[in-house]
Parts: structure tokens; C-alpha cells; sequence
């Protein structure tokens, strides 16, 4: 466990000597900041037509402005943390100084983990930056608590899965580019492999639905903390970092 | 400490390493010796335990690579080729990983990284980034990140690469220091480099053991005799002819004005005669000095097959 947290440490702090971890927060934040303003301002002109013409009840908080955000949070997810894990395995392995790391007395599941809890820290620091907005909800209406809950939760694990992929990746090559743009097609076919579930036929449509990243959100998006949906975002996040134990094993033997 | 039996490693169908075996006793420094691509980074990457070998057995420590890895790696320091620096990090700060991911108990963290510092006259540059240190600082870095957790064995890789002389003097010195503590290896196929440090060298040469003794043992097994070289001021036949009749000298060449004469092996002294009888006979010895068969004739003797051209062998001294 120790071993883990040097790991950890080292790589959480390298992303904040270099401008990554800067520039990945500041865009992070800086389109959140914009979306959240656009539909706070698009959900106020709404209501107002609403109570304007009484056309009865008006949506709510939920449904016109924290789903919108954590659905577009998780679009922007999807394009940054490529960035995030492609240096990872890869710059260690370009620098050589992966020898390090496999001549210490530490297991090859200590470095992965390690690695892969210090990406997920920085996703957890931008996440906790968002906590704004919900405090600007609260102050300002009434806002119900259990989907912001939620929502938080299922994008963590969202992005935690995505993170797997990156790392995963990001072990198999030296290429930080290469390691980068596989993290995002892979992520992004992970994300919109349902989209041929309804020419897939019953079976395989079922299986293409049940693979798709995004489509075990919905659940969280309402409030509901589904089993099946937590499964499988822990079994998908288990399998990526399983998966790059095995990649890495692999290189030792070669 | 260190055991070796058997050891064989093959890439896919190339083979790196051979039927190794070697033992290595507490305390003693040990010389790899052996031209590029001989095998010595991947013994010493298999000792280490990063690498699995493909047949044999390795003890290090008393702990098999193979099967107590964990207890192997808190045993040994390891300088790769490359020294395995993070270049945005400060000195300290590496250093400090490094014992961190050795296991160096948090309250001897401090003091391990300072005295890693000091060994290797680093104390100046400890805060700042190893990016902007040169090689040599970069190589020293990497050697202190080997010593930072005091193992018992040392594994250094081609330690003196990229140094200045009166860097590479430095180190020799510090890893002569660690003698008796430590048992270290380390690998080079600079021979100066083994002569000033080790004990016991052994040469590697495509994968085998080709030769493994003290450094004396070795120069005398191998030695033809001594050759002396001089130049007269006029080589008169005469002279040359009687020259070759002293007691003890196998042959004497001349080119020109420039003689080589060469010693019967086990024949200890005859400078004395060849030069009076050079005098006496009115050639004037202008110069007179003797060729010891360096270690490095004997490394090419070892390390050369005739199908090599000797070239190749030639290069890897000449970068001395």
C-alpha cells in the first residue's frame, strides 16, 4: 500500500511540475464555466416563458441544468484524459526510467495502481472544482440532492473507466502521441458502440448495448444507484488495469 | 552473494547469454569485460531480477531473482546503461523517491539521501533539476540513486560512461571505497576502466565466460614474452646478426633504423646486453622502451575469433 502511494505521489506531483496538469484543469474548467453559464441563463429564460404563459409546472433544476452538465462533464472527459494518461507508461519508457520502477522491490501491480490512482486524483481535483456550481444552485434555488450525488459518482466512475483505457494504452507503446490517440478512439468507440446495437440483431445488440460506457450513466443521471451499473464500471476499470499488467508482464519476457 | 549457474537467456531464437556460471563472494569487486552486444547488460538485467532468464539458476543475496524477486530488488542498486533519471525532477527529490521506492524507513530517508549525495559530490547541485544537468552529473544522479538505500550488491552498467577524466577518477575511487561492504559488479568494455577497479575480471564474449581470473593471473597466462622496441641511428647487419645469437632473445625485426626484439617467455632480464652490444657495435641507440602485452591484446586475444575481423575488436580498445 505504501509502495502504491510513492508511486502515487511522485506522478500526481509530476503532473503539476509540468504545465499538463494546468492546462488540462484550465480548459477543464473554462468550457465547464461556459456550459454551466449558458444553461443556467437558457434554463432562467425557459421558466420564465413558463410561468409567463402558465403553462403549468416547470422542469426542474435536475433535468434543465445538472444532467445537461454532467452529460457534456463527460463529453469533455472523454477528450481530455487521453491527455492525462498517455505519458504515464509511455514517457517512462521513452526516458528508460521505467528500469527504475521494475528493479525496485515493488510488484507490477503496485506501479500500475499507483499510476493509475494518481490520474485519479487529478480527475478528483477538477471534479472538486465543480463543486461550485452545485454550491451556486443551492444558494439560488433548490436543487435536488441525490441526482448531483449521483451524477458525481457515475462521473468519476465514467471517467475512471476511460482512464483504464489510457493506461492501458499507454503501456503498450513509447509513443506518447500514439498512446494518446488510442485512449481516444478506443474511448470514443467504447462510448458509441450501442449506436449498432439496433442493426446487430437481438443478441449482439444486447451485448453492444451492454458494453457501451455511456449508456451505464443513465442510471446515475436520475438519482439511482444501480448494481449492475456499478459492476460494470468496477469490472471495466478491473479489466483495463488487468489488462495492462499482462501487456507489461509480456515486455519483461521479451 | 552472488550465484550463477548455468544462466541462459534467448531472444526469440538469438541467444544472449550461454551456460553462465560464476560465483561472486561478499565484498569483492567484479569486472564484466567483454566487447558490445556480449551478453553483459543482459546478465546483469537477469541478476537484477527486471529480466527472467530463459534456463539456469541466479542467487543474489542468498534470494533467488527468479522466485523472491521483491528480496532481491531491496538488495541491489542498479545503474542501467542509461541512468533511469526523471529529468523534471530535482536532485533530491529523485533521490528521495528512489529510497522511498526502496523501502528506506521514513525516519532514515533524510539522512540515506544526504549521504548518497555526499558519496557522490552531489551536494551542490541537490536542488536542482536533474533536466539541466549535464551527462556526467546526470550519470553521477543515477549512481546515487544505486547507493541511496545502501544495498549489499552493486550492479553498475558501464558506471563511468560520459564522464570527465577527473569524473571518472572520482568514481573509481568511491566504488573502490564500497569494497568490503558491498560486493559489486560492473560492466565495461573499456579496459582501464577494470584494470584500476576490480579485483577479478571476466571476460564475456558472445554470450560465454571466455576468460575469468585476477587481472595479474590473466596478463601472466596469456603473456608471450616481452617485447622490446628500439631505434638506432644506423642498423648495421652485422650488429643485428650478433644481437640475435644473445642468450634469451626469440627474434629480432628490423625495418629501417627501427628494431623489435623480442624476449623467450620466462626470460627476465637482457636489456643490459642488447643495449651494449648495440653500443659496441656502433649502431647508437637514438630510443629503447618496452611493449608489455597490454590487457587489452590479451582481451582481443580472448575476444577475437578468427572469423572476426580484428577491427571490430580494435575499435572497442581504441575508445579508451
Amino acid at each position: 500500500m505504501k509502495n502504491i502511494w510513492t508511486i502515487a505521489r511522485r506522478d500526481f506531483r509530476n503532473y503539476f511540475t509540468s504545465p499538463i496538469a494546468y492546462i488540462v484543469i484550465a480548459g477543464f474548467l473554462g468550457i465547464m464555466g461556459w456550459m454551466f453559464f449558458f444553461n443556467l441563463a437558457h434554463f432562467n429564460e425557459q421558466n420564465m416563458q413558463y410561468q409567463q404563459y402558465n403553462m403549468g409546472k416547470a422542469i426542474s433544476i435536475t433535468d434543465g441544468i445538472v444532467r445537461p452538465l454532467f452529460g457534456n462533464m463527460n463529453v469533455i472527459f472523454l477528450f481530455l484524459i487521453p491527455f492525462i494518461t498517455m505519458r504515464l507508461f509511455a514517457e517512462e519508457k521513452k526516458s528508460q526510467t521505467i528500469q527504475l520502477l521494475m528493479t525496485s522491490p515493488v510488484t507490477l501491480t503496485d506501479i500500475i495502481v499507483g499510476k493509475f490512482l494518481s490520474a485519479f486524483l487529478l480527475i478528483s481535483v477538477m471534479l472538486g472544482m465543480t463543486l461550485v456550481y452545485p454550491v451556486v444552485l443551492f444558494a439560488t434555488g433548490n436543487p435536488d440532492i441525490g441526482p448531483i450525488i449521483t451524477s458525481y459518482i457515475g462521473t468519476l466512475l465514467l471517467a475512471s473507466c476511460l482512464l483504464s483505457v489510457g493506461v492501458l494504452f499507454s503501456s503498450m507503446t513509447e509513443n506518447q502521441i500514439v498512446a494518446g490517440a488510442l485512449t481516444f478512439a478506443g474511448g470514443l468507440f467504447l462510448w458509441l458502440i450501442s449506436w449498432a446495437s439496433q442493426a446487430a440483431g437481438p443478441v449482439w445488440g444486447d451485448l453492444l448495448l451492454y458494453l457501451s460506457l455511456i449508456n451505464h450513466y443513465a442510471s446515475f443521471g436520475l438519482g439511482i444507484l444501480n448494481t449492475s451499473d456499478l459492476i460494470f464500471y468496477f469490472s471495466f476499470i478491473f479489466s483495463g488495469l488487468f489488462l495492462t499488467h499482462r501487456v507489461l508482464e509480456s515486455y519483461r519476457w521479451r | 552473494m552472488i550465484h550463477v549457474s548455468h544462466l541462459t537467456k534467448m531472444y526469440g531464437p538469438r541467444t544472449a547469454v550461454n551456460d553462465l556460471s560464476f560465483d561472486i563472494q561478499k565484498g569483492e569487486i567484479v569486472g564484466f569485460l567483454g566487447p558490445n552486444g556480449a551478453g553483459k547488460s543482459t546478465t546483469m538485467k537477469i541478476l537484477t531480477g527486471f529480466m527472467p532468464a530463459t534456463d539456469g539458476k541466479v542467487t543474489v543475496a542468498g534470494f533467488d531473482v527468479f522466485t523472491q524477486a521483491i528480496d532481491v530488488k531491496r538488495n541491489v542498486g542498479y545503474l542501467p546503461e542509461t541512468p533511469p533519471v526523471y529529468l523534471e525532477m530535482s536532485v533530491e527529490d529523485y533521490l528521495d523517491y528512489a529510497a522511498r521506492l526502496h523501502q528506506v524507513p521514513s525516519a532514515q530517508l533524510k539522512s540515506s539521501v544526504s549521504s548518497a549525495l555526499e558519496k557522490t559530490d552531489l551536494g551542490s547541485v541537490r536542488s536542482r533539476l536533474i533536466g539541466n544537468l549535464s551527462k556526467g552529473y546526470r550519470q553521477r544522479v543515477g549512481l546515487a540513486q544505486a547507493l541511496v538505500h545502501n544495498p549489499q550488491v552493486l550492479i553498475l552498467d558501464e558506471p563511468t560512461v560520459g564522464l570527465d577524466p577527473k569524473q571518472i577518477i572520482e568514481i573509481r575511487e568511491l566504488i573502490k571505497g564500497l569494497a568490503g561492504d558491498h560486493t559489486v559488479i560492473l560492466s565495461s568494455h573499456i579496459l582501464p576502466e577494470v584494470t584500476a577497479t576490480c579485483q577479478r575480471i571476466i571476460v564475456i564474449s558472445k554470450g560465454r565466460i571466455v576468460a575469468e581470473d585476477t587481472i595479474e593471473r590473466l596478463t601472466t597466462r596469456l603473456n608471450k614474452g616481452l617485447i622490446y622496441s628500439m631505434t638506432v641511428r644506423t642498423p648495421h647487419p652485422a650488429g643485428i646478426t650478433l644481437m640475435r645469437t644473445l642468450p634469451g632473445i626469440a627474434s629480432v625485426t628490423a625495418t629501417g633504423p627501427k628494431l623489435v626484439v623480442e624476449i623467450q617467455p620466462g626470460v627476465s632480464e637482457v636489456r643490459d646486453q642488447i643495449v651494449s652490444t648495440a653500443v659496441n657495435q656502433g649502431m647508437g641507440v637514438l630510443e629503447f622502451s618496452a611493449e608489455k602485452v597490454s590487457l587489452e591484446e590479451i582481451f582481443l586475444q580472448l575476444t577475437t575469433e578468427e572469423n572476426v575481423p580484428a577491427q571490430a575488436g580494435k575499435k572497442d580498445g581504441a575508445t579508451v
